[in-house]
């Protein structure tokens, strides 16, 4: 559980967070979402005291991260950059190991955990570990530095738009990891992107962050469907919002049970947004669904119950 | 008439692909034809040696080998522009000590022991330009050869030295009569130089992370090392002579200790005092070389400013720190030369004595000592350069 309470933070005169409380429950995937300049880094940056707060509290389980001894805290959280930031001389593998190097675990404990974390974010070409970051491609050393945050198992996750200079599909299956490895392990996530779509298929609530303020928290559908104000509404994008939400809703929760199509099943899983692609591809106004029932478009354009 | 199609193609093209591959040609010729010339000239007009009654009083040319200068450097040229250039330069290294050997034992014949035949103007310009012709002809070589090269110089010099096939030769003769005062000058002139190094290290990588961390304090604590290095030196070591002796006085323990307005103590005080500025800069440059994203990410994870400095910063910063440091001991060993005027001992002992006297291959001796320990200490560096190099 990550809290913050009543957070301030300027430097100089320049007022970057105002007044700010928020809570991030325990195992929640919270994704920061904004423009550019609105201080999420910012944010993000007090929970490790990377950034010292000028007001406020912030707390980690309940305990004022000021009052901590300030290494053991920041090896207790996970930390991911855009820019990476990987060790340069150090290959691979070292550079997974670094936090469990500092926490002193046994060599081969920390073999076995680099091993299958190599293994999770799809590192998987022979005789990469032994390699030195300049000879990795950017999808790699974004995997690489994601696994580095993840490998002494913390229990609550920082990433600053980890994905952020990525092609879309190698972004995607980034994301995909990260979200799933986030869920198996009740990992408690803080997330930070100025990508709205990114925002909205990664987390379980989204705070919306203009000027140093929370202009609103919520679930994905609750901002696409009642923003809080005009400038929500405009960020999180008028009626193209509503496409967004596309790529929200699942199949699962729009279908019909008890009918029947013709053609390529989609998943369950699928998202409205896959199947409408499908439904486009194939000339088709109905679908059926693995597992029985069938989704049609008009379901698509209704809003489930 | 597809061939006639393409000679009409390539015939204008045809003169400028021939002008390129002359100049070319031209730009590989260029020194050799030039470091020729040179040698050619200084072997007939500048005298080969000299003949000088006793080691303090200045000789008298003594020639006639000019024909054979003459046949050796048309034979480098001849040899220079295909790949025996290196080995006809290494011979030309080679020979013309060689030479100035068995001549002097030849114009040794019937004179009286105190004669000395030193090595004149001619012999010097014809030994530089051939250790350039070698330098040049070796620019394209694998280093492995090159070191090669090098090494066959080098070590044919010295064994031939160690035989007695030099003996005759003033520089030779000084060698002999001095040596236990050139080993002790040639030690001392180490040792200052390495405590220096040690000191400057100690108190400079500090003073240089200081610096890097407080950007703004770096700027004056810069600005005040650098107006420093414009001192010239002589005139700090005599500047330092007053304050040395005054500590002295005040102080009996740290006289007893060998401190003084002269002597070791001042010396190493300037020198540091010269070095420091490298070390600093090259420190806070090693600091910049760690890239900042590298350095958010350690503290992210909870390394300690130690941890930092110890597996982030000093092994990334590391190259930059040592090429620093090869500046240094090159600059220092030079400087360390000008400690003997306050009476630091080292190798200008060698030069100023000699100077003092007039015994020109005294200055000789002292001198080419100084150059041979300054390239020896790059070397190292460059070694140790390599050895590090790759992954720290
Ligand atoms: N160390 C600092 N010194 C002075 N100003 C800073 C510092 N760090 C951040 N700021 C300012 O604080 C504001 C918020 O910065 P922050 O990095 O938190 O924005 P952000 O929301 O993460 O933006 P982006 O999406 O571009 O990364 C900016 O105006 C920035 O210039
Ligand atoms: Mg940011």
């Amino acid at each position: 559980m990550i809290e913050f309470d009543h957070v301030r933070k300027a430097f100089g005169d320049h007022v970057v967070i105002e007044d700010l409380s928020l809570r991030v429950e325990d195992g929640e995937f919270f994704v920061l979402v904004g423009p550019s300049g609105s201080g999420k880094s910012t944010l993000l940056r007090t929970v490790n005291r990377l950034v010292p707060i000028d007001g406020g509290r912030v707390l980690v389980d309940g305990q004022d991260v000021a009052t901590q001894p300030i290494e053991a805290l920041r090896r207790g959280i996970g930390y991911a950059i855009q820019s990476v930031g990987l060790f340069p001389h150090r290959t691979v593998a070292e550079n997974i190991a670094v936090v469990p190097r500092l926490l002193g675990w046994p060599e081969a404990e920390i073999d076995a955990r680099v091993a299958e974390l190599i293994a999770l974010l799809k590192l998987d070409e022979p005789g990469i570990a032994g390699r030195y970051p300049d000879t990795l491609s950017g999808g790699q050393a974004q995997r690489v530095g994601v696994a580095r945050a993840l490998a002494a198992r913390p229990k609550i996750v920082l990433m600053d738009e980890p994905f952020g200079a990525l092609d879309p599909l190698t972004r995607e299956s980034l994301q995909a990891s990260v979200k799933q490895i986030q869920r198996e392990t009740g990992t408690t996530m803080l997330f930070v992107t100025h990508d709205m779509d990114e925002a909205f298929r990664l987390g379980d609530r989204v705070a919306l962050m203009l000027d140093g303020r929370l202009a609103q928290v919520g679930t994905p559908l609750a901002l696409i469907r009642s923003p809080a104000d005009e400038r929500v509404n405009e960020f999180v994008g008028g009626t193209r919002a509503y496409l967004r939400e596309l790529a929200v809703r699942r199949v699962r929760d729009s279908m019909r049970r008890d009918e029947a199509a013709e053609g390529d099943a989609v998943s369950p899983d699928a998202t409205l947004q896959d199947a409408l692609g499908v439904m486009l591809a194939e000339r088709r106004e109905r679908l059926p669904v693995q597992g029985g029932g069938a989704i049609l478009l008009s379901d698509i354009v209704v809003r489930p119950r | 008439m597809g061939d006639a199609s393409r000679e009409n193609g390539t015939g204008p093209v045809a003169p400028r692909e021939r002008r390129r591959a002359q100049s070319a040609l031209l730009q590989q010729r260029l020194p050799v034809v030039v470091l020729c010339v040179i040698g050619l000239v200084a072997g007939l007009a500048l005298p080969f040696l000299n003949i000088a009654p006793n080691r303090l009083l200045s000789g008298h040319a003594s020639g006639g080998q000019q024909g054979v200068f003459a046949l050796l450097w048309l034979v480098a040229a001849a040899a220079g522009g295909w790949r025996g250039g290196a080995v006809a330069a290494v011979l030309l290294a080679l020979v013309l000590p060689l030479i100035a050997a068995v001549d002097a034992t030849l114009l040794l014949h019937h004179k009286p022991p105190t004669t000395r035949i030193q090595l004149g103007a001619g012999f010097w310009v014809m030994w530089l330009a051939a250790a350039l012709l070698l330098l040049d002809r070796l620019r394209h070589v694998r280093a492995g050869w090159r070191a090669v090269a090098w090494a066959v110089v080098v070590v044919s010099l010295v064994v031939g030295g160690w035989q007695g096939v030099f003996d005759d030769l003033a520089l030779v003769r000084e060698w002999q009569a001095q040596r236990g005062a050139f080993t002790d000058a040639l030690a001392s002139h180490v040792t200052l130089s390495l405590i220096t190094l040690g000191v400057a290290l100690t108190i400079g990588a500090p003073l240089g992370y200081l610096a890097w961390r407080a950007r703004r304090a770096g700027g004056t604590l810069l600005s005040v090392l650098a107006f420093l290095q414009t001192i010239p030196s002589l005139a700090l070591f005599a500047l330092l002579i007053g304050p040395f002796a005054w500590l002295a006085r005040e102080w009996p323990a740290l006289a007893a200790l060998g401190f003084g307005g002269t002597g070791a103590a001042p010396a190493v005080f300037a020198l540091v005092l010269y070095a420091l500025l490298p070390v600093v800069r090259y420190t806070v440059t090693g600091l910049d070389a760690v890239p900042a994203d590298t350095r958010e990410a350690a503290r992210g994870l909870g390394m300690t400013r130690g941890q930092l400095l110890l597996r982030v910063q000093l092994p990334l910063g590391w190259p930059v720190l040592l090429a620093g440091l090869r500046i240094v001991a090159v600059q220092t060993i030079g400087l360390a030369a000008v400690a003997a005027l306050i009476g630091a001992g080292g190798l200008g002992r060698f030069v100023f004595l000699g100077i003092g006297q007039g015994a020109t291959d005294m200055v000789l001796l002292g001198t080419l000592a100084i150059i041979g320990l300054a390239l020896a200490a790059d070397l190292l560096f460059q070694a140790m350069m390599a050895a590090t190099g790759r992954r720290a």
